[in-house]
């Protein structure tokens, strides 16, 4: 009975696996010193890692007896997942040596985080999904802290580590509800099992459900599993910041898809609810809680939340017009987020990176072109086209009011409306106000990643076909 | 195409000047504007040959405006012998005003505007008179409106030139909405706005009512009463007059062409148009003819005593209008048109006249501060007497026959209504004398009082001013002798069927000498009254004025209409604005819209801030909570199955 299993569809993971095991070898062995080529080392092999997963079979192939699935949808997600990544890389280094943190220990992380983004993503089993949200998770932990000698990012990573592990403990708890009243941990045998059912789905299952629901939210930053978010954005070192608001966020959303499309497709009636839930709420807080902000990343935070609210209202659809809104507005997002967070990292004076929003009065007349990418990101984010932020809020709009969310949709729109307020009065700050002091010069590797993403924003609305014909695609596989 | 033409011509020169004038120059500007109209103008004197003594008439359709479902407004040139007529006065005064603002302009900063809005002006009043149906009248009707308006605010940077084209548009208002009223209801009424099928109709209303508001009213009275406030508007009469003296802000050249010659008198080319429609009304009839010899006499009685060179013709405007619409009451139109004609003339020569006064002194309106000009602008002097002649109708002139003709059809009329304007006329007949010597002696006459400096510059205008005088002096003389034998031939059937007299309305017989000789008369009582108060005893007028200070005031404060408009509409209106302003949008709307949104926001956003407290352990506990929430919100959904 026990073949050794197929490794084909796993090989850009394995390939991923190796990787992290010698850029460790090479960063232990080289020291700091080593840490800008142990960066473009681990771009490469982030690069390599994504060619293998366009290239190799992905046609819902499952391997590992069923704990792992390639399917289109995966493939989707891991391309933007190693994307995130990357481009955080490509911005580390010179960060890095400006905060005096040159380890080499640095990319490695952010390489094991990739990898355990893609293990969950390629779940087809609570154990092997569970498996993969720990190595991320416990990956960010210690990127979060990785300014040992800074109480503020020490602070963020405990706060965070404290909260996911109770956050991975509801998951499990869930996972063992579930064992329980399906008898099997594998995603299909328990959609079979509910769909066997015929006087419906034990209780014990629903809440089952509930629990592992709550245990994604987390990660996702729902509200009001949310409460980390801003703290933790606001204590961690910058680039992690930026890493955080878009690769773990797309594999935690990805997740949270198929988890609910795959094993409880037959508690369809009930996952909507919650996801109409806490869509709403994210939206409304996210958007009202980011007014009161005057701390740039904690602003970011609470945007992050509200995007991720919109995320939910598509899924929360249960379609697959839904999840292709999902998996656009991820495209679109993961471009805007880490174009902004660029355009952040660039924004040095003496004393550090800027802090509050009133530092960037006048950025238009210092640096216009940095300000005009910045500007691009928040109208962007504030849904306003043609610019991409419109695209991404559009599909999921439509998928919600195509399955007949009327309500949640106004809300979305009239959240929007609020929302517009805060990324306008940054711009504001940035075109209307008096100049501060000057900046340091910005750094190339981080214009240059906020040239590329303002670009594809300003642009996607004369190319959107090739993405959602690629969203379309992927979001079929959920639904055979 | 020749019809077309003449109303078309306009509008190309006021776009080539209004929107290329910055680039043309003022010259350019102004030479092209006047060139296309002035050949509209002899294009017009050919329509009126063929239309007036030839006795063609025509429509020309040019296109479909609007339709939709039953309505439909075609875009057509009815052109018969009323048309024809006013094509003339309104092509040929333009025509002359275009020119003479040449001179009068000379030096001003808006040159290729100005002559951008006089075409504008003369393409929208050719529109109106050429209309075919209501709705095509009304874009005319609104297009004089808007020009007068501009006109009127021509010298933007004066307030009062503000205040008066805003007065002018707002009191035009009142006016317009009887009108759209009356064009609304004709549609409801005959289903169409064409004028062929509503006056073929008109005939099969007669008796018919409508029912509004519970009462029962006669449709053509409700029709022709809505559509004849509209005229009293355009048409500046009692009630709704206040406009035109204070139109007089805008450059004098705008008054010859606007508030004298044409679009004063579109009420009254209006009234005859529709007189297929008036003449089933004899309520409105008698109401137009009250109006009518009302005006006549109230405007005349303010003329006595305004100071302003430029609002005693205004006034004179207003009161020659009066007898215009009197004339159409008793339903001498042909005869209230033929005034129209006259009037056009002389009036637009005294505008134009006065306005070279105006010139000479530099700028100077007050009549108190003339004097002795006569040798100093002979030839604006002799004009002037020639326009006044005419004004006050004696022999030979051009107002001689017109008024004698309105006068002799209010007598022969033999209504109470009628005889009311006959005596009314009269007496204006002695004040329009009267005060049109009393501005030629105060100006012309006495020793200057103007102050040396003034006097020492004043000049005669030039040639591109006294030129078109001269040409409106010809009409001034000779327009009289030439309506009589035109229009007043055989009975007046030079207007074959653009005007409807009911053969009941048609006065037939002799007239008794001294109803020929008495207009004439008044006016020479008028002139000699004026010559012993201003000539022979100038101390007189301010004894009298002294003697009857109730009187004198009420006159010169132009019976205090503005007084009591202001007390009646202006100010309630306003405190009901500020009220709506202050309570309505300030406490209500801002406090509980954007302003009040924006503060719950702000609420909201300071609240959502305060859920932040930082500590991990209140955190753990929402996320528990939340859990929970969810966990019960199944419980009590799904129900407790085993």
């Amino acid at each position: 009975m026990n073949t050794f299993p197929d490794l084909a569809p796993a090989v850009p993971e394995i390939f991923l696996a190796v990787s992290a095991m010698g850029l460790l070898l090479l960063s232990v062995s080289g020291g700091d010193r080593r840490m800008p080529l142990v960066c473009w080392l681990a771009v490469l092999a982030l690069t390599v890692t994504g060619v293998l997963v366009v290239t190799s079979p992905s046609d819902n192939a499952i391997t590992f007896s069923g704990m792992f699935v390639a399917d289109g949808f995966s493939v989707f997600i891991d391309v933007l997942i190693l994307i995130g990544g990357a481009l955080t890389l490509v911005m580390s280094p010179q960060y890095l040596k400006r905060e005096n943190a040159p380890r080499g220990e640095f990319p490695v992380l952010i390489v094991l985080a990739t990898l355990g983004m893609l293990m969950m993503v390629a779940a087809g089993d609570f154990l092997s999904l569970y498996v993969g949200l720990e190595l991320q998770s416990l990956a960010l932990y210690v990127l979060a802290a990785f300014r040992r000698d800074s109480i503020r990012s020490t602070e963020a990573g405990l706060k965070y580590f404290v909260l996911g592990a109770l956050a991975s403990g509801i998951l499990l708890y869930g996972s063992t509800l579930v064992y329980g009243f399906t008898g099997s941990t594998n995603f299909t045998a328990i959609a079979n099992s509910i769909a066997a059912n015929e006087a419906g789905p034990p209780l014990g299952v629903i809440f089952g459900m509930a629990f592992i629901a709550a245990g994604l939210a987390f990660k996702v930053a729902a509200v009001p599993f949310h409460m980390w978010t801003p703290d933790v954005y606001e204590g961690s070192p910058t680039a992690v910041t930026a890493f955080f608001s878009v690769a773990p966020k797309i594999a935690a959303v990805a997740l949270l898809t198929r988890v609910m499309m795959a094993p409880f497709a037959g508690l369809a009636g009930d996952w909507s609810q919650i996801m109409m839930v806490l869509a709403v709420a994210s939206m409304v807080l996210g958007a009202f809680a980011a007014i009161g902000q005057r701390n740039i990343k904690r602003l970011m935070a609470y945007s992050s939340i509200a995007n991720v609210g919109y995320v939910l209202m598509g899924i929360a659809a249960g379609t697959v017009s839904g999840v292709r809104g999902v998996l656009v507005y991820l495209a679109i997002y993961l471009a805007m987020s880490i174009g902004a967070w660029a355009v952040i990292l660039t924004m040095r004076r003496g004393a550090g990176l800027v802090k509050d929003i009133g530092d960037l009065s006048g950025l238009a007349r210092r640096q216009p072109l940095m300000a005009a990418a910045m500007a691009i990101f928040l109208f962007s984010l504030a849904g306003i086209p043609p610019l991409a932020g419109f695209f991404g809020k559009f599909y999921v709009f439509l998928a919600a009011i195509d399955a007949g969310m009327y309500t949640v949709a106004i809300i979305g729109v009239l959240a929007t409306v609020v929302g517009t307020y805060y990324y306008l009065r940054v711009v504001k700050i940035m075109y209307f106000d008096e100049p501060a002091a000057a900046f340091e010069t910005p750094p190339r590797a981080a214009s240059a990643v906020a040239f590329v993403t303002a670009l594809f924003t300003l642009l996607f609305f004369a190319f959107p076909a090739p993405i959602v014909a690629m969203a379309q695609t992927a979001a079929m596989a959920l639904f055979p | 195409m020749l019809y077309a033409l003449v109303v078309f011509l306009p509008l190309a020169g006021a776009l080539g000047a209004g929107l290329f004038g910055r680039w043309l120059g003022d010259r350019a500007a102004m030479l092209l504007t006047a060139t296309l109209v002035s050949t509209a103008a002899v294009l017009s004197m050919v329509v009126f040959t063929l239309v007036g003594i030839g006795g063609e008439t025509v429509t020309v359709p040019l296109f479909t405006w609007i339709q939709a479902d039953g309505f439909i407004a075609e875009w057509s040139l009815r052109v018969d012998q009323l048309t024809a007529v006013m094509l003339v006065v309104v092509t040929v005064v333009s025509s002359v005003v275009h020119w003479y603002s040449i001179g009068y302009m000379h030096g001003d900063k808006g040159i290729p505007r100005f002559f951008a809005y006089l075409s504008l002006f003369t393409f929208a009043m050719l529109a109106l008179v050429t209309s075919d149906n209501f709705l095509q009248m009304f874009f005319g009707w609104e297009g004089v409106g808007v020009c007068s308006y501009l006109l009127i605010g021509f010298w933007h940077d004066r307030p009062s030139a503000n205040a008066a084209a805003i007065k002018a548009f707002i009191v035009n208002r009142v006016g317009d909405f009887g009108f759209a009223l009356g064009i609304v209801g004709v549609f409801f009424v005959f289903e169409s706005i064409s004028f062929g099928t509503v006056f073929d109709d008109a005939p099969s209303m007669v008796g018919t009512s409508l029912e509004f508001l519970g009462g029962h009213f006669d449709t053509l009275t409700v029709l022709t009463v809505l559509l004849f406030i509209g005229a009293m508007g355009k048409s500046a009469q009692i009630g709704l007059h206040t406009w035109l003296p204070d139109a007089m802000e805008g450059p004098t050249p705008v008054s010859a062409l606007i508030h004298a010659a044409t679009m004063v008198t579109a009420g009254v080319f209006m009234v005859a148009r529709l007189s297929p429609l008036f003449e089933y009304s004899d309520f409105t009839l008698g109401l137009v003819t009250l109006v009518g010899a009302a005006t006549a006499l109230m405007a005349a009685t303010i003329g006595l005593v305004q100071n302003d060179i430029k609002r005693v013709v205004a006034y004179s405007t207003c009161s020659q209008l009066g007898y215009m619409f009197f004339a159409c009451g008793v339903s001498a139109y042909s005869a209230g048109i033929f005034h129209l004609f006259t009037h056009a003339f002389f009036k637009a020569l005294l505008f134009l006249g006065a306005g070279s006064v105006i010139h000479a002194l530099s700028g100077e309106q007050d009549l108190r501060r003339m004097g002795g000009l006569r040798k100093t602008i002979p030839i604006t002097y002799v004009m002037m007497w020639i326009g006044s002649l005419a004004l006050a109708g004696m022999p030979v002139f051009a107002g001689f026959f017109s008024k004698d003709a309105i006068l002799e059809s209010a007598w022969a009329a033999h209504t109470v209504t009628g005889n009311i304007a006959f005596v009314a006329g009269l007496v204006a007949a002695v004040l329009t004398a009267f005060y049109s010597w009393r501005l030629l002696f105060l100006a012309f006459h006495g020793k200057p009082r103007a102050s040396h400096d003034v006097m020492h510059h004043a000049h005669e205008s030039p040639p591109i001013m006294t030129v078109p005088l001269a040409v409106l002096a010809f009409g001034a003389i000779f327009a009289g002798i030439f309506g009589e034998v035109v229009f007043r031939e055989e009975g007046g059937e030079f207007w074959g069927e653009s005007i409807l007299v009911l053969a009941s309305h048609l006065h037939h017989g002799e007239m008794p000498v001294w109803v020929l000789v008495l207009p004439t008369a008044a006016g020479l009582v008028g002139i000699a009254t004026a010559w012993w108060f201003y000539i022979y005893n100038p101390a007189l007028p301010a004894r009298l004025a002294a003697n009857l200070p109730g009187l004198y005031r009420f006159f010169l404060n132009k019976w205090y209409f503005d007084e009591l408009y202001d007390a009646v509409l202006v100010r309630p209106a306003r405190t009901i604005g500020w009220v709506l302003w202050r309570v309505g949008d300030g406490q209500i709307i801002d406090r509980l819209g954007p302003n009040g949104v924006a503060a719950r926001v702000v609420d909201l956003a300071r609240r959502a801030t305060r859920l932040q407290t930082g500590y991990v352990y209140h955190y753990a506990f929402v996320m528990l909570i939340g859990l929970v929430a969810i966990a019960t919100w199944f419980l009590w959904a799904v129900g407790l199955q085993p």
